[in-house]
């Protein structure tokens, strides 16, 4: 009976959270788009909804909400399915489109999506070899291969995207690093522009006007193509032609000098705009909390190289040392019971709830950059997939900051995984990131102000 | 040869809907071969023929000014794109047929370059809605084209030709449906054909011959603000 009554809880959790996903695809993903392919908005609603049924049963694994045993079971049916999902569904239908974009390939569709996806799961497969995940004594198609395997992609992508975040958010946070620019620069930049704009102009007035003196005479200007276009090219050449093609090489230049005047252009309005941001109430608290998050940026890029030198890996979670110091050195007696699980359910909605705001815009933003009508569904399949991976490497991930009698059902349904790995894993590769994205942006930095600054 | 009196037109439109194919096609009767992302703007000129075939025929270079990017753009990027909005005699509105979101977009996109004079710190004051007055008193002559004609099936060419036909009636324009890839749509004598030299006559028109004080509302303030730095680069 309770079982039935928790099942009804968890199903009508999950369609909330596929109608957030749908909305969010609406709303954010496509607003510029229209949805002509429903089958992609609902695979992304649904590795979503699956995604946040994994969070939320970890807080009711906290709370104690629900009988343990169909959380149990509710837990591996949920992976089960997000498995399936992950590697299944997404990657064929990722095939299956990028086929259809081919114009050639029409015909044999499926045939096609489905050779796709084999080269998928023999690349997926062969992923495992170089990494100690597993014991031997696992079978070929068990839940803990595949997660082994969705793991290590996503546990990747979420250290990369961590060590980036963690050294970008102080840069973009703090005015310290803000060029100095003023009005009089962007209008010498401005000038520079129209300048080169109407030389452009001026050069394809002679074009126009050759070609239609050309087309007035009966010439025919004929770009030179293929093998003997250009040998023809080379023995019999009409002047007008010749003069077009000089003159076209001279706009081609020109044209490219007018595309990076309009993205430094681009470049000096934003700063602009972030200087006046800066000098508002809000931008100066966001100015005091990149001082903050650039000391916790450093201390987390300690703690991995630590980790690391030292060869350790945290026995504890973050609650549990913080109610032992509390307890055994500041002398402040209370129920550790039943603190800790209020505030290690506190401390992981925290996490929950920002990774995965954090992973919706980064998404949001990548998508705005480099989708087009064409490649859209693509994008967004691809998007979802990362999702699924980021959410269940999380999972994985999130073990290590919860109260040991929480840890036993995580380790019980994911099965036995060398947990201790990926942690290693995420620091090596959160310290690869966080010091090549300061490399880079330091280098990027430097480069910028000497180009265009009033001396 | 650059002694030709010439106009300037702003071709306005989402990212992908064949603006730039559209403007190779009118500027060098030719398809553009490999279409690509436009940073920034390009310009292509255009020979025309002032009212052609009469006594009064005169040679014209219709400047075509393609903006790229998109309305939901960042206001950094929309306040470098005002630069180009200077001084413009037509805008030519272009939406993609099949989809329906690019041709919505197009609203904002004219508010954007028309409420360019109006507000000389270049930052917009609207939120871009359609706004019936603004388009009453708009003296700039409008065209709405509509791109990719050859992927709409003929059972939704119906729906989809009533649907811009009031898309054009919003703007008090006419409208021109085509295909990028297929020059035969702008054939000379074609019905299109007429409509576009139409447009560009009545662009002339505006332009050079019923010249008055205050032809586009703004631009003196413009010149004000500015101090006439952008204004000189200009040349009449």
């Amino acid at each position: 009976m309770s079982f039935l009554i928790d099942s009804s809880i968890m199903i009508t959790s999950q369609i909330l959270f596929f109608g957030f996903g749908w909305l969010f695809f609406m709303r954010q993903l496509f607003k510029d788009y229209e949805v002509r392919q429903y089958v992609v908005q609902v695979i992304f609603s649904v590795t979503f909804a699956f995604s946040c049924t994994m969070f939320e049963l970890i807080i009711f694994e906290i709370l104690g909400v629900l009988n343990s045993s169909s959380r149990y079971f509710h837990w591996k049916l949920n992976l089960c399915v997000i498995l399936l999902i992950l590697v299944f569904l997404v990657p064929f239908y990722i095939g299956y489109f990028i086929v259809s974009n081919i114009r050639l390939l029409h015909k044999q569709r499926l045939l096609f999506s489905c050779l796709l996806w084999l080269t998928f799961m023999y690349f997926f497969w062969k992923l495992g070899d170089p990494f100690p995940i597993l014991s031997p004594k696992h079978g070929i198609l068990s839940i803990e291969q595949l997660i082994s395997r969705v793991g290590v992609i996503g546990v990747t992508l979420m250290a990369l995207l961590s060590g980036f975040g963690a050294v970008n958010c102080p840069y973009t946070y703090m005015s310290y690093f803000l060029r100095n620019v003023t009005d009089v620069d962007i209008l010498a930049l401005e000038r520079r522009l129209l300048q080169t704009m109407d030389m452009i102009i001026s050069k394809k007035k002679r074009m126009a006007m050759t070609r239609r003196t050309m087309f007035q005479k009966g010439e025919v200007h004929n770009k030179p193509s293929g093998f003997w276009g250009m040998i023809k090219s080379i023995t019999t050449s009409a002047p007008g032609s010749e003069n077009l093609n000089l003159i076209q090489q001279e706009v081609d230049a020109l044209e490219e000098l007018s595309r990076q005047l309009f993205l430094e252009t681009a470049d000096l309005h934003a700063t602009k705009e972030r200087i006046e941001y800066s000098k508002t109430f809000k931008g100066k608290y966001f100015n005091f909390l990149g001082y903050f998050f650039s000391i916790y940026c450093v201390w987390k890029i300690f703690m991995a190289t630590i980790n690391i030198v030292f060869d350790r890996v945290g026995k504890t979670d973050p609650v549990t040392r913080g109610i032992e110091i509390t307890v055994n050195y500041l002398g402040i007696q209370f129920d550790v019971k039943f603190w800790s699980q209020h505030i290690s359910f506190i401390l992981v909605g925290i996490i929950i709830v920002t990774s995965i705001r954090g992973l919706l815009i980064t998404l949001t933003k990548f998508f705005y950059a480099i989708s087009s009508s064409k490649s859209s569904n693509v994008i967004v399949l691809l998007l979802a997939q990362i999702m699924g991976m980021y959410f269940v490497s999380s999972v994985l991930l999130i073990r290590m900051s919860m109260p040991l009698e929480y840890r036993t059902i995580v380790t019980q349904v994911l099965g036995e995984l060398q947990f201790s790995f990926y942690h290693r894993w995420f620091d090596v590769i959160f310290l690869v990131s966080a010091l090549s994205s300061i490399l880079f942006l330091y280098l990027a930095h430097k480069q910028a102000p000497e180009k265009h600054m009033t001396p | 040869m650059a002694s030709l009196d010439r106009v300037k037109v702003l071709v306005l439109g989402d990212s992908g809907v064949g603006k730039s194919s559209l403007v190779h096609l009118l500027c060098q009767n030719q398809v553009l071969g490999n279409p690509s992302w436009t940073v920034g703007c390009s310009v292509d000129v255009r020979v025309h023929d002032y009212k052609e075939g009469t006594p009064v025929e005169k040679t014209y270079y219709i400047e075509l000014w393609d903006v790229g990017g998109s309305v939901g753009s960042a206001s950094s990027v929309k306040s470098t794109r005002a630069v180009f909005y200077n001084s413009i005699n037509g805008i030519i509105l272009v939406h993609d047929l099949t989809n329906k979101k690019s041709s919505q977009n197009l609203y904002r996109w004219s508010s954007e370059a028309l409420n360019k004079d109006l507000v000389p710190t270049g930052v917009l004051v609207t939120n871009g809605e359609y706004d019936q007055e603004q388009f009453a008193e708009n003296q700039i002559p409008l065209l709405v084209i509509g791109t990719k004609l050859d992927q709409i099936h003929e059972t939704k060419r119906h729906e989809v030709l009533t649907r811009t036909a009031f898309l054009a009636e919003d703007f008090n324009a006419e409208e021109i449906n085509l295909d990028c890839t297929n020059p035969r749509y702008l054939a000379a004598g074609s019905s299109n054909a007429v409509k576009l030299s139409r447009f560009f006559d009545k662009v002339i028109e505006k332009r050079y011959f019923l010249r008055d004080s205050n032809q586009i509302p703004g631009l003196p303030d413009r010149k004000r603000f500015w101090g006439g730095t952008l204004k000189g680069l200009h040349y009449d």
